[in-house]
C-alpha cells in the first residue's frame, strides 16, 4: 500500500479505536491467549500477551495496527515459541465466507488487479495494459453474499445446538468485517479436542465423507425399513427431509433410490454436502494454533469491523459494521464494480477523482481501488 | 477402585483389584514353589503360547482361581524371560480376551434363561463392563432403551484413531450431543486403551524372585521367542520411512495399519513376493500368518477382484505421520523413486 494511504487509513483506525474501545475487549482467560498484530506493509508480531483491556487500548493506540488477532487457544505460556507455550486447550471457531460458497453473483463484483503495472482489469485473461497474466482478485461483497453467508451460519448454529447440545448463549455470531462470518463457541465440552479432531468434527458439519451404508443402502440388500425417517434426528433426519419432503412422497422416492442402487445414492449424497452441509472452511476449524481477528477490530480488507451479530437476521454489515467516519475524503477511484455502504451505492469509477465518505475511501483504499489525492 | 467379584477378575486379571485378590488369598511366589502348583505354572505357559500364535486364550472362568493365578504366573515368566516380542504379543491377546467379554457383558442375553433372570444378568453385566471402561478408560457409557451411547468428544477422540470410513462422525448416529454405538463398536473404540493399559500393567511388574519349578518353563519361552526371530537384511537403498518400518516391526511394536500397507506396497512395488515380504510381519504383536499371506496377496492383485495397490505418495505419508525423510530423498514424491532420482541425477 502506498505511504499517503497508509497515513490516511492508519489515521482513520486510530481515530476509531479511540472512539469505539467500548466494542473491543480481551476474551476471557486473558492471560492465557496468544495476541498477534500486523501493520500496514510490515510482517506479522505474534507471540504476545495482553493482560487487560487497557493494555489492549494501549497497543491499538501505540501501534495502530492494520489488523488485531487473538488466539482461540488457551495456554501457559502464551508468550513463548510455539514449542513451549503448553497447548490447553481451544475454543471452538468457524468461518464462512462468501468467496467459498460459489454463489452466481460473484463475477459481477470481482475484478483483476495487475501484479504488474496495477492496472485494474475486469477479466483474468492478461493485462490490457501490459499484457501480465498475473492478477490480485478483488472481490466486494453484496447483498445476496450476505444473505447465502446467513443461511450458512443459521445452519451451523442449528448443528451445535441440536446435534452437538452447546448452548446457544455460548455460540457467538461475528460479522468478520469483510465477506462472511465468524463463529466462536467458548467454554463448551469440546474445548480439549485437537487438530485431527476437531477435523473429523468439520467434515461432519460439513457432511463430508458421508457414506450410503449409513442410511441404509448398502451395495446388495438394502431395504426400505433401514432408510432415514424424517422425524429422526441427526443427519438421518436432515437427509430424510431433503429427500423425501413429506411423507406422502416417501414411498415413490424410496422406489427410485432402491433401483438407482448404491452408487447413484453416493452421487446423490454427495450433492446434498452443497445443499444441507454447512460451508465452513475447515482449514480454520481444526487449527488449535490459530490467532484469530479479534472481535471489534478493523478488518484492513474492508475497513469494516469485526462485529458481534446479537441480531443476526436483521444484521447489516454494509450499516452496522461501517464505523468508520462520515467526513468527505477526497480520492482517484479506478473501481469498476459497484458497491454500497450505509445505504448509499458508489462506483463504478474509471479512473476519477471524487469525493466520497471516509468509510467509503477506506473501503476501497483497503481493496486496492482508490488513493488518496493529498 | 472397582467393586466387581471374582468372576470379574477372572475375565479382567490386568485390574489392579488382583493385587488385592492375592493378597487375601495369601499368594506368594515363595508358596508358589511347590511343586502341587506345577500344574498353574503349566497353564500359565500355555496361556503364553497361545497368544504367540495370535489366538484367544479361553480359559475357564468357572475356575476363577486358577485362571487369575495363571495370569499372574504368565507375568512373572514373561517378566524372567525379558523377550519385548512376547510380552507385546501377550498384552495383545489379552487385550482381545478381555474384548470378548466385555462385549458379552453390553450384549448379556442367553436364550437358556427365563425373561426375569435375563433382566437381571443382563443389569449385572452392563453394569460392570460399564463401570470397567469408565473406569478405565474415563469414558461414560450410558444405556438408553437398549441403546449405547457415549459423548461426541470422547468418541472422537477415539474413532481418529481408525482409518475407515464408517469411523467418521458423520457415519455415526449421532443425536444431542451423543454418538449411538452397538456394543461391539463401544469395545473396538477402547481396543487400543486397554492394550496400552495392560501392557503398562505388565511393565510395571518387578519380579526379585524366580521360583525354581519356573525356570524350565522361562527357558522354553527363550526357545519360543526364537521362532519369531528374523533376520533381516536392510538394503541401503531403501527409503528413510521403509526403513523405519522394517525396524518398528523387528522391535515387534506395534506399526500402524498405514504404515503396513505402505511397508508392503513398497515392496511389492520393488518386485518382491508375498512369500519373501510376509516374514517382515511376523514380530508384529498381532501377527496370524494365513491373514497376513491373505492381506499381501489382496494388494498385489493376485487374489480377489485383482486391484493392485500402489504405494502410497510423500505427501500421504506426511499427512499419517509416517515420513522421515532425508536429504538422500531429494525431492521425491513417492518412496519408490528413493535412490532412483539420485541415480538419475547422477
Amino acid at each position: 500500500m502506498l505511504e499517503k494511504n497508509v497515513n490516511f487509513v492508519e489515521a482513520a483506525l486510530k481515530e476509531y479505536y479511540f472512539n469505539n474501545f467500548e466494542l473491543i475487549h480481551v476474551p476471557s482467560r486473558t492471560s492465557e491467549r496468544e495476541f498477534g498484530y500486523q501493520k500496514f506493509n510490515s510482517g506479522m508480531a505474534r507471540h504476545l500477551t495482553v493482560k487487560n483491556d487497557k493494555d489492549l487500548h494501549f497497543l491499538l493506540m501505540t501501534q495502530v495496527p492494520s489488523d488485531i488477532y487473538c488466539s482461540n487457544a488457551c495456554y501457559s505460556f502464551p508468550n513463548l515459541p510455539m514449542s513451549e507455550k503448553d497447548w490447553k486447550e481451544a475454543d471452538l471457531i468457524f468461518d464462512i465466507d462468501a468467496k467459498d460458497l460459489k454463489l452466481g453473483c460473484r463475477k459481477d463484483h470481482t475484478c483483476f488487479k495487475c501484479n504488474t503495472c496495477q492496472s485494474i482489469n475486469e477479466q483474468p485473461s492478461k493485462c490490457i495494459k501490459c499484457n501480465s497474466d498475473k492478477f490480485d482478485v478483488i472481490s466486494v461483497t453484496c447483498q445476496n453474499c450476505i444473505s447465502e453467508t446467513k443461511k450458512e451460519v443459521k445452519k451451523l448454529v442449528r448443528i451445535l445446538t441440536e446435534d452437538l447440545v452447546i448452548n446457544e448463549e455460548k455460540i457467538q455470531v461475528y460479522f468478520s468485517g469483510n465477506e462472511g462470518f465468524h463463529v466462536h463457541v467458548e467454554n463448551s465440552e469440546y474445548q480439549t479436542l485437537d487438530s485431527r479432531e476437531r477435523a473429523d468434527l468439520a467434515d461432519y458439519i460439513m457432511f463430508n465423507g458421508v457414506i450410503p451404508e449409513t442410511f441404509g443402502i448398502n451395495k446388495q440388500n438394502s431395504s426400505k425399513t433401514s432408510l432415514p425417517d424424517i422425524g429422526e434426528r441427526g443427519w438421518r433426519g436432515r437427509t430424510a427431509r431433503e429427500i423425501f419432503g413429506t411423507k406422502s412422497k416417501r414411498p415413490k422416492i424410496i422406489q427410485e433410490i432402491l433401483l438407482g442402487g448404491y452408487s447413484a445414492f453416493q452421487s446423490r449424497l454427495e450433492e446434498m454436502k452443497y445443499t444441507i452441509g454447512v460451508r465452513i472452511d475447515p482449514k480454520v476449524t481444526m487449527d488449535i494454533h490459530r490467532i484469530f481477528r479479534l472481535g471489534g477490530s478493523i478488518n484492513s480488507k474492508s475497513g469494516l469491523s469485526k462485529i458481534l451479530c446479537k441480531d443476526l437476521e436483521n444484521f447489516d454489515p454494509f450499516s452496522d459494521a461501517c464505523l468508520l467516519g462520515d467526513e468527505k475524503v477526497e480520492v482517484l477511484a479506478n473501481c469498476p464494480i459497484s458497491f454500497r455502504l450505509k445505504n448509499k451505492k458508489y462506483g463504478p469509477y474509471a479512473g476519477e477523482t471524487i469525493s466520497v465518505p471516509k468509510h467509503a475511501a477506506v473501503y476501497m483504499i483497503c481493496k486496492g481501488l482508490a488513493d488518496v489525492t493529498q | 477402585m472397582l467393586q466387581l467379584g471374582i468372576k470379574e477378575l477372572a475375565k479382567y486379571p490386568f485390574l489392579a483389584e488382583t493385587g488385592d485378590y492375592l493378597k487375601d488369598k495369601g499368594f506368594n511366589l515363595e508358596q508358589l514353589s511347590d511343586p502341587d502348583w506345577k500344574p498353574v505354572v503349566e497353564k500359565a505357559y500355555g496361556r503364553i503360547v497361545v497368544a504367540t500364535t495370535g489366538q484367544i486364550y479361553g480359559g475357564d472362568i468357572e475356575n476363577p482361581d486358577l485362571e487369575i493365578l495363571s495370569f499372574v504366573i504368565s507375568i512373572i515368566l514373561l517378566k524372567s524371560a525379558g523377550i519385548s516380542t512376547l510380552n507385546r504379543r501377550f498384552s495383545l491377546a489379552e487385550a482381545r480376551r478381555a474384548e470378548r467379554y466385555l462385549e458379552q457383558g453390553l450384549n448379556a442375553l442367553q436364550k437358556d434363561r427365563t425373561i426375569l433372570e435375563n433382566l437381571k444378568l443382563k443389569e449385572e453385566s452392563i453394569k460392570s463392563s460399564l463401570k470397567i471402561i469408565q473406569d478405565l478408560f474415563s469414558i461414560r457409557v450410558e444405556m438408553e432403551d437398549d441403546r449405547l451411547k457415549i459423548r461426541i468428544a470422547d468418541y472422537l477422540k477415539r474413532a481418529i484413531h481408525f482409518n475407515e470410513r464408517e469411523w467418521k462422525l458423520v457415519n455415526r448416529r449421532v443425536e444431542s450431543g451423543y454418538v449411538y454405538l452397538s456394543s461391539h463398536e463401544i469395545v473396538r473404540l477402547v481396543r487400543k486403551e486397554l492394550d496400552v493399559y495392560i501392557n503398562s500393567k505388565i511393565q510395571s511388574v518387578s519380579v526379585s524372585f524366580i521360583p525354581e519349578t519356573f525356570r524350565e518353563r522361562v527357558g522354553d519361552l527363550v526357545l519360543l521367542a526364537k521362532k519369531f526371530s528374523t533376520t533381516v537384511i536392510v538394503s541401503g537403498d531403501y527409503p528413510p520411512c521403509v526403513k523405519h518400518a522394517i525396524e518398528v516391526l523387528d522391535r515387534g511394536e506395534n506399526l500402524p495399519h498405514s504404515g503396513r500397507f505402505m511397508l508392503a506396497t513398497y515392496l511389492l512395488a520393488k518386485g518382491q513376493t508375498v512369500e519373501q515380504i510376509a516374514p517382515l510381519f511376523k514380530n508384529a504383536p498381532d501377527y496370524n500368518e494365513r491373514i497376513t499371506k491373505y492381506q499381501l496377496e489382496h494388494i498385489a492383485g493376485s487374489s480377489g477382484k485383482a486391484t493392485k495397490y500402489s504405494c502410497p505418495s510423500c505427501e500421504k505419508l506426511k499427512s499419517e505421520n509416517l515420513c522421515f525423510a532425508i536429504p538422500e530423498c531429494d525431492g521425491i514424491i513417492n518412496p519408490v523413486q528413493f535412490g532412483t532420482r539420485r541415480k538419475t541425477s547422477a
